[in-house]
């Protein structure tokens, strides 16, 4: 330090860079603060933390397995002792196959989300940045990808493999890898002819650290807002896969399975569609509104000082 | 630093036919001209010039800036005897922050929205120096405290949006001092802000030059401001610097017409109100086509035929005073 008044003000300042710290430390609570103030955000939050005990606990909690079949009580409706969710036409409770389904709809709507949106804001941060020739070769591989209907590459991934869960989650992740490579890219584009990225090149700024340090948290938003809008969406999309025969194999089975298996007697018995559709509805209501939490909760401008 | 051996006036950074252009060589605009310039220890070397002349650019090439489809295809500039324009981007990043330091036109958008400015200035010194992020902070404290941050230590956390104008650029320019620069490159830093936040700024760089001993390059339109700042002013006009001069040289003697047409586009406080302002007929000429010979010709009001014809070079008239003119070469100094 040569700026000789600062080294007067050296003393005083080791102090207060110390308070600072502290008070850094308080500007996270604060923005934890803000995610609680969102009221739906919040909800959002518990109700999905008390579905993933629930599905985690799930053996503890029931008293017998997802595939134990009751056979004087077949579609008991709701409300039927011992089956407070009533049976389906098997006569196997909806409630304990709700759970066990539910760790692998969640399992397949949360992680291939996870691994592509990693993936795919990389290789787009990257793209977007770099342009040129990263940039075509990166996007034009992508393209390939993108050319596929989602089922289609799920069959060939298959059938290379093996249907179950694995396969199910690894072909939704190649899948989703273009989506977010793409947004993160077209956020990427939007940042970087910013005059602080300029103004950070000018302070010596690598292009490592301008990618991580300038342009990542400028994109993260959009890219957390459009993962947990996608969760709820690809909950139903791996429910699709298992009904075709490449996701998980009868006769267990995600939400999505169980509703494809209660079509057959909807007239009869709604409550055997209709009880995971409604888990599939509020699992994906409750992505969004936590991922509206969470953009609000990230972005620096509604921290309140 | 070891200011004491440093003898004031001594050259830091030279450029010598500076040349960038844009686009392809059969289709493109030479945007910075054969540039010539020598920025001085403890002095302030002012480039002035209207928009489009080419000021930024120049500031840009020497930072090794400028993006494809620019670039730079003739010239050198040293700085400590070393061209810059050999290093590879790696060696480039070194020199960037550490020994230029760059302070840019609008500091409303040239921070980063998404980290606090503490963080901000501390990325520079971490990207510099070989320190703790803790000591970083500290320093980031320190620096805001320099430049007039009031209660910098509670400051340093806040996000730009919490700051004005004027203190955002005090931010920035505490980034861009923040490795000691040799050099400090300052790209219209006025500009953006109102007219006592203007000058408040400027006393700051000037003090903060005085003090770091550093050589400012000042990039600006306002020639109220060239005349308060600068020991020594360049006029650029359409890529090429067309008069160089001490400051009391170029506001009581200027030589090239374009110089003596800007300083009537100016309007004093003492003036007459009667004396209209006299604004500069036509534009400046298309750098895709620029017109042959002098390249202010078409708009100079004492224009003769061989102007139209005859490329003027930058000639020294005095030690301290030089000229890009046929007519201010040859006749006898007036104005």
């Amino acid at each position: 330090m040569s700026i000789p008044a600062a080294v007067k003000d050296r003393q005083a300042a080791k102090g207060a860079a110390m308070a600072a710290a502290s008070r850094e430390s308080a500007r996270r609570f604060w923005r934890i603060r803000s995610f609680c103030r969102n009221h739906a955000a919040v909800t959002a939050a518990v109700f999905l933390a008390l579905v993933g005990l629930a599905v985690i606990f799930a053996p503890w909690l029931s008293g017998h397995g997802p595939d134990d079949a009751d056979n004087l009580a077949r579609l008991a409706p709701v409300g039927t002792p011992g089956y407070l969710l009533g049976t389906d036409q098997q006569g196997r409770d909806m409630l304990v196959r709700l759970l066990y389904g539910g760790r692998v709809s969640l399992l397949v709507g949360i992680v291939p989300v996870l691994v592509a949106g990693a993936v795919g804001l990389a290789l787009g941060l990257v793209a977007g940045y770099t342009r040129g020739f990263v940039d075509q070769v990166i996007m034009r591989c992508l393209d390939v990808v993108f050319a596929f209907p989602i089922v289609l590459l799920a069959i060939a991934i298959a059938g290379a493999m093996q249907a179950g869960m694995e396969t199910e989650i690894i072909s939704i992740t190649v899948i989703l890898i273009p989506y977010f490579a793409r947004l993160a890219r077209t956020a990427t584009e939007g940042v970087a002819p910013m005059p602080f990225i300029e103004a950070a090149r000018a302070a010596g700024g690598s292009p490592a650290t301008i990618m991580l340090r300038y342009v990542l948290p400028n994109v993260f938003s959009p890219v957390v807002v459009y993962a947990t809008t996608l969760m709820g969406i690809i909950i139903v999309v791996g429910s699709g896969l298992s009904f075709l025969g490449l996701g998980v194999q009868p006769p267990a089975a995600d939400w999505g399975g169980m509703v494809a298996d209660g079509r057959v007697v909807l007239r009869r018995a709604p409550h055997v569609t209709v009880e995971p559709g409604l888990v599939i509805l509020a699992v994906s209501l409750a992505f969004n509104f936590l991922g509206d939490g969470i953009r609000d909760a990230l972005d620096p401008r509604t921290i309140r000082r | 630093m070891n200011v004491v051996s440093h003898k004031a006036g001594e050259i830091t950074l030279q450029v010598r036919g500076l040349t960038t252009r844009f686009g392809t060589p059969a289709r493109g605009a030479t945007v910075v001209d054969g540039v010539d310039l020598a920025l001085r220890r403890g002095r302030t070397t002012a480039l002035v010039g209207e928009s489009g002349s080419g000021k930024s650019a120049t500031a840009l090439s020497i930072m090794g800036l400028i993006e494809p489809p620019g670039r730079i295809i003739a010239g050198e500039v040293l700085l400590d005897g070393e061209d810059l324009l050999k290093l590879d981007e790696r060696e480039m990043t070194k020199v960037r922050g550490r020994r230029i330091g760059m302070i840019f036109q609008d500091p409303l958008t040239s921070l980063n929205p998404a980290l606090s400015i503490g963080q901000q200035i501390a990325e520079t010194i971490l990207a510099h120096q070989d320190v703790s992020e803790a000591e970083a902070k500290q320093r980031a404290v320190e620096l805001l405290t320099h430049v007039g941050v009031i209660d910098a230590a509670r400051r340093v956390n806040d996000y730009p949006h919490h700051f004005s104008g004027g203190m955002r650029q005090r931010v920035l320019i505490a980034t861009a001092i923040s490795c000691q620069p040799q050099i400090i490159i300052a790209d219209e830093p006025t500009t953006a802000l109102d007219v006592t936040v203007q000058a408040k700024i400027l006393r700051l760089l000037h003090d903060l030059q005085q003090e770091m001993h550093a050589s400012l390059l000042l990039i600006t339109h306002d020639l109220g401001v060239v005349a308060s700042m600068a020991d020594e002013v360049l006029v650029m006009y359409a890529g090429r610097i067309v008069e160089r001069a001490d400051v009391d040289s170029l506001f009581h003697r200027p030589r090239h017409p374009y110089t003596k047409a800007l300083l009537a586009c100016m309007a004093g406080i003492e003036d007459d109100r009667s004396r209209p302002l006299e604004p500069i007929e036509g534009t400046a000429p298309d750098l895709t086509d620029p017109p042959p010979g002098c390249r202010f010709a078409p708009r100079c009001p004492v224009a003769e035929d061989r102007c139209r014809k005859q490329d003027p070079r930058l000639l020294a008239a005095s030690d301290s005073h030089a000229v890009a003119c046929l007519l201010a070469q040859a006749g006898p100094a007036h104005g």
